[in-house]
């Protein structure tokens, strides 16, 4: 941990616990990982983007069905092409932490599952979470009949006003009364 | 009427933040003492206003500064935001930037909580790195999911519940007599039936030559030189103990220890289980929001492995599939006719009588087996080692091949009953539990016929003794061999039937592999097994102090042994075991264990004759008497409080008064749920209403623009006069047709 810890000094590090969920450990943990993916010559690693492959190239996000969309929602970059910065790598840690309230989780699971990035869950968005979940190529799918069934009792569960979408406050209100949601919603380095 | 509601909602309209926000959702933010916006509000209006507030002077600038303080504390704090790090860098200066306007006093406040705020997560962090196998169970998290992680902490909180309990007999019971040699202390053991023949306990330690594998059946079955040690009640026969500071009495701490430690379990188990219930109980999990649940929290974000991946999906796959296959059943079972109805039902009784029938066959037998295996331990009949074995391990043999045999049985038969799934799932589940725990009372039942039994007439001193010199250490033997076997079987089936079956599955390629399939980590069948040892240590740890100890032991061993099975040969199931639900379930199953294990225990203590010959108890009638005797000892306000305590007007009028409780809460919880289905439908209204008026306002619009501009505004007001010009003059044109910056909509 020689060199790289010195590039994260005392005071950044604690800034970093002030503004996130994550601990000291963690941090440095995350930091570590970071630098690992930081192409050879690059000496400032806080400020550098890496591009999306790169970073889906972590195991905690290789076989994840929502990586990409992970990747877009929390980067800041102005291209949005999903590359982070150390910044935006430890908001996603955050995010995703044991320690993260149910509010962040459930609103960044809501920018995730949006997929047209329109505010809200229409038909369209849920059909593509589906397929993400199952797999969605030929023979691992529902077919178009058992799609619209299960849209349409999702819908029936979680629309409270009906009007054919779900909105950031329904999808909360539905993930306070789902019990699985915090546990399954956790990356850990 | 109804063409006012009937809207046709799939009419394009166009996306407004307006829309998302329901009518209560900004009364709810305003009432949120530390909502995000309203310390936004708070802290940018001081922003614009700040220059002309210090301006202001005296009075003024004090309250300011009370309300600063009073927000600043109230606030969230900066991570709870859900923005980016710049953007929350940005918050955190504004704030500190408002935090400079307090004053001395304020500021001190703020760096001594921030301080101490470092300081619990530092500690907590710490703390957390010291819990038992964490890296373990992470490993095992990243790659079987939640689902089996939820049974190895259940394993872990068993040994942690396990070492505590014996920590409290070790302190209580066998502390005070190992340290009898070194403080100068006396024993009293008032033995007043001296040589009568209650009090004969004749030796059971083996005398001459000891062949060896005589000392292996004594270890196995804790008879021989194990008997008595501190190992059984049989040891403790001490009744006080006089130190040169006061008198211990061992009797009665030997009985309050044992309540203490059902109690303790009691309320620990409760107390873990509290959260995982109150979401059970809101409603029936199954049928309440199962679809968003298993689509927004199906995918666990744990995994790592890439066929595990595969694994989870198909998995979701399947699920997905059974759940609207059950929903399009349960449409048609609305549709059966009487007489099909009238045919399920008797199928149904059929085959509850049979099994039924089936689990009486296995209790008689093991009462036959328990008899038999008394008898022959009695007899003293050596045939060779191995049948002496076999013997004394008869009870234990034959519950665990009912125990193996049983679910089989459960899970063909459940197959022709035509629940849905998941009410199998269920049904298969509560048989086994029932199967498993009840097997050890008929154990329990079969060992006390025995005792107390003595022939025609009644017995002499209260049960058996020619039979049984000292029964609670008979009844501890039977335990601890229970124990043993449990744990041997265990490590036996992991060794000798899943280390070949994956070797079988994995190199030899055949009919037969492909049949039986790779071994998969059952959670239910695991999570009984571990319920029933921990059932047996409650019933034992009374007859048998050490108990506890053997069995963190053996959970701790276990552990290991489960670890390496999961990873060598397991694969993850595919009907996937939910988290939460499983944590209820486990949970309610201990529970399940520990009120069937306070039955035997509260019978013996308070009906059957203690023991004369050994024990604490030597001097009382029962147990239960070394308690009634010191409460006499008590000076006389406490005796008329206790004795007030467990008369029959006590505890009736409690019963009333817990009625009259429950009662109300159900009555409340009635109203609050009706309340909830009125707020339901009123959101309904008001999105309708939204959708209604904003539909209207873009046909007036679409008509003011057809319209040929020379007509004016004003001559509009003839179609819809309140919507149109009002609409047109109060609010901009441009504030329904643009399209908004999707980034800015998510955010609250």
């Amino acid at each position: 941990m020689g060199t790289t810890a010195s590039q994260l000094d005392k005071g950044m590090l604690s800034e970093y616990q002030e503004l996130t969920f994550l601990t000291k450990q963690e941090i440095l943990l995350a930091y570590k990982r970071f630098s690992e993916l930081l192409p050879k010559e690059e000496t400032n690693g806080i400020s550098y983007r890496i591009p999306m492959n790169a970073i889906l190239e972590l195991p905690e996000l290789k076989t994840n069905p929502f990586n990409e969309r992970i990747c877009k929602v929390f980067s800041t970059s102005d291209s949005h092409d999903g590359s982070l910065n150390f910044d935006d790598f430890l908001d996603l840690l955050s995010a995703f932490s044991d320690s993260a309230t149910l509010e962040i989780k459930s609103h960044y699971a809501f920018r995730i599952f949006d997929f047209d990035d329109d505010g809200t869950l229409g038909r369209q968005d849920l059909e593509k979470l589906v397929n993400c979940l199952t797999g969605g190529t030929g023979d691992t799918s529902l077919t178009p009949d058992e799609m619209k069934q299960l849209i349409d009792n999702i819908l029936e569960e979680s629309d409270i006003d009906k009007d054919g979408t779900v909105n950031l406050s329904e999808f909360q209100h539905v993930i306070s009364r789902s019990p699985d949601f915090v546990s399954s919603f956790k990356i850990v380095l | 009427m109804d063409s006012v509601f009937n809207i046709d909602i799939r009419e394009h309209i166009p996306n407004n933040p307006l829309l998302y926000q329901p009518p209560s959702y900004d009364s709810l933010l305003y009432r949120r003492k530390s909502s995000t916006i309203g310390s936004k509000r708070r802290s940018s209006s001081r922003g614009r206003f700040g220059s002309l507030n210090s301006v202001k002077s005296g009075g003024s600038t004090i309250k300011r500064q009370d309300d600063i303080e009073k927000s600043l504390l109230e606030e969230r704090p900066v991570r709870e935001l859900a923005k980016s790090m710049k953007e929350k860098r940005a918050v955190r200066d504004q704030r500190s930037l408002k935090a400079q306007d307090l004053s001395d006093w304020g500021q001190w406040r703020q760096n001594t909580r921030r301080c101490l705020k470092r300081l619990k997560d530092n500690a907590e962090d710490r703390l957390s790195s010291l819990k038992l196998w964490r890296s373990d169970i992470r490993q095992i998290e990243a790659r079987f999911g939640t689902g089996i992680l939820s049974y190895f902490s259940f394993l872990r909180f068993l040994v942690v519940l396990n070492l505590v309990i014996f920590l409290l007999m070790f302190c209580f019971i066998m502390l005070p007599i190992i340290i009898i040699p070194y403080t100068s202390a006396n024993i009293t053991q008032n033995d007043q039936d001296h040589g009568s023949v209650c009090s004969v306990y004749p030796s059971s330690t083996r005398l001459g030559l000891v062949i060896f594998h005589e000392h292996i059946t004594d270890l196995l079955s804790g008879g021989g030189f194990l008997e008595q040690t501190y190992l059984f009640y049989g040891f403790y026969k001490v009744d006080k103990i006089q130190y040169p500071n006061g008198t211990y009495n061992l009797a009665l701490a030997y009985l309050l220890a044992t309540i203490a430690y059902l109690l303790v379990s009691l309320i620990w188990i409760v107390k873990r289980s509290a959260t995982g219930f109150k979401q059970n109980l809101v409603k029936d999990e199954d049928s309440f929001q199962c679809f968003c649940n298993k689509i927004f929290a199906g995918w666990d974000f744990c995994i790592t492995n890439e066929k595990v991946a595969d694994l989870k999906r198909s998995s979701l796959l399947y699920e997905l599939r059974t759940d609207l296959e059950e929903e399009r059943i349960k449409q048609e079972k609305a549709k059966r006719t009487r007489k099909d109805k009238c045919q399920i039902y008797s199928l149904r009784l059929v085959l509850n009588v049979f099994v039924m029938v089936v689990l009486a066959a296995c209790f008689y037998s093991i009462y036959l087996a328990t008899t038999f295996s008394q008898e022959q331990q009695r007899k003293q009949v050596k045939v060779n080692f191995i049948m002496d074995l076999i013997h004394e391990y008869l009870p234990s043999i034959v519950i665990t091949l009912a125990n193996f045999l049983t679910p089989l049985l459960f899970s063909v038969i459940i197959n022709f009953e035509d629940y849905s799934p998941a009410f199998e799932i269920r049904f298969t589940l509560i048989r086994c539990v029932f199967m498993r725990l009840t097997s050890i009372g008929v154990l329990l039942f079969s060992l006390w016929s025995q005792i107390t039994n003595c022939g025609e007439e009644p017995c002499l001193c209260g049960y058996n003794t020619a039979l049984y010199s000292c029964w609670e250490t008979r009844v501890g033997q039977e335990m601890y061999k229970l124990t043993v076997f449990d744990f041997i079987i265990i490590v036996a089936v992991t060794i000798l039937v899943e280390f070949p079956r994956k070797l079988i599955v994995t190199y030899w390629k055949s009919g037969l592999s492909d049949w039986w399939g790779e071994q998969e980590f059952a959670i239910p069948q695991n999570v009984l097994e571990i319920v029933y040892g921990q059932t047996i240590c409650w019933i034992g740890a009374f007859y048998c102090p050490v108990l506890p100890a053997i069995c963190t032991i053996k959970y701790f061993l276990i552990f290991y042994v489960k670890k390496l099975s999961l990873i060598q040969n397991c694969r993850p199931s595919t009907r996937p075991f939910r988290a939460s639900s499983s944590n209820f379930f486990f949970l309610g199953v201990l529970l399940i264990g520990l009120s069937l294990a306070c039955v035997p225990v509260t019978v013996s203590v308070a009906q059957i004759n203690s023991s004369r010959a050994c024990g604490p108890f030597v001097n009382y009638n029962t147990s239960w008497e070394a308690l009634t005797a010191s409460v006499m000892e008590l000076p006389h306000g406490a005796q008329t409080f206790l004795y007030a305590l467990s008369s029959e007007a006590f505890a009736v009028s409690f019963f009333v008064v817990s009625c009259l409780a429950m009662f109300y809460v159900i009555a409340l919880a009635g109203a609050h749920k009706r309340v909830i289905s009125q707020l339901k439908d009123q959101l309904v209204m008001g999105g309708r209403d939204k959708h209604f008026l904003i539909l209207k306002l873009l046909q007036a619009q679409r008509l003011s623009q057809a319209q040929p501009r020379a007509s004016g505004s004003k001559s509009r007001s003839r179609g819809s006069p309140s919507y149109h010009t009002s609409f047109n003059s109060d609010f901009p044109e441009g504030l329904l047709l643009v399209h908004p910056v999707p980034n800015s909509s998510t955010q609250v």
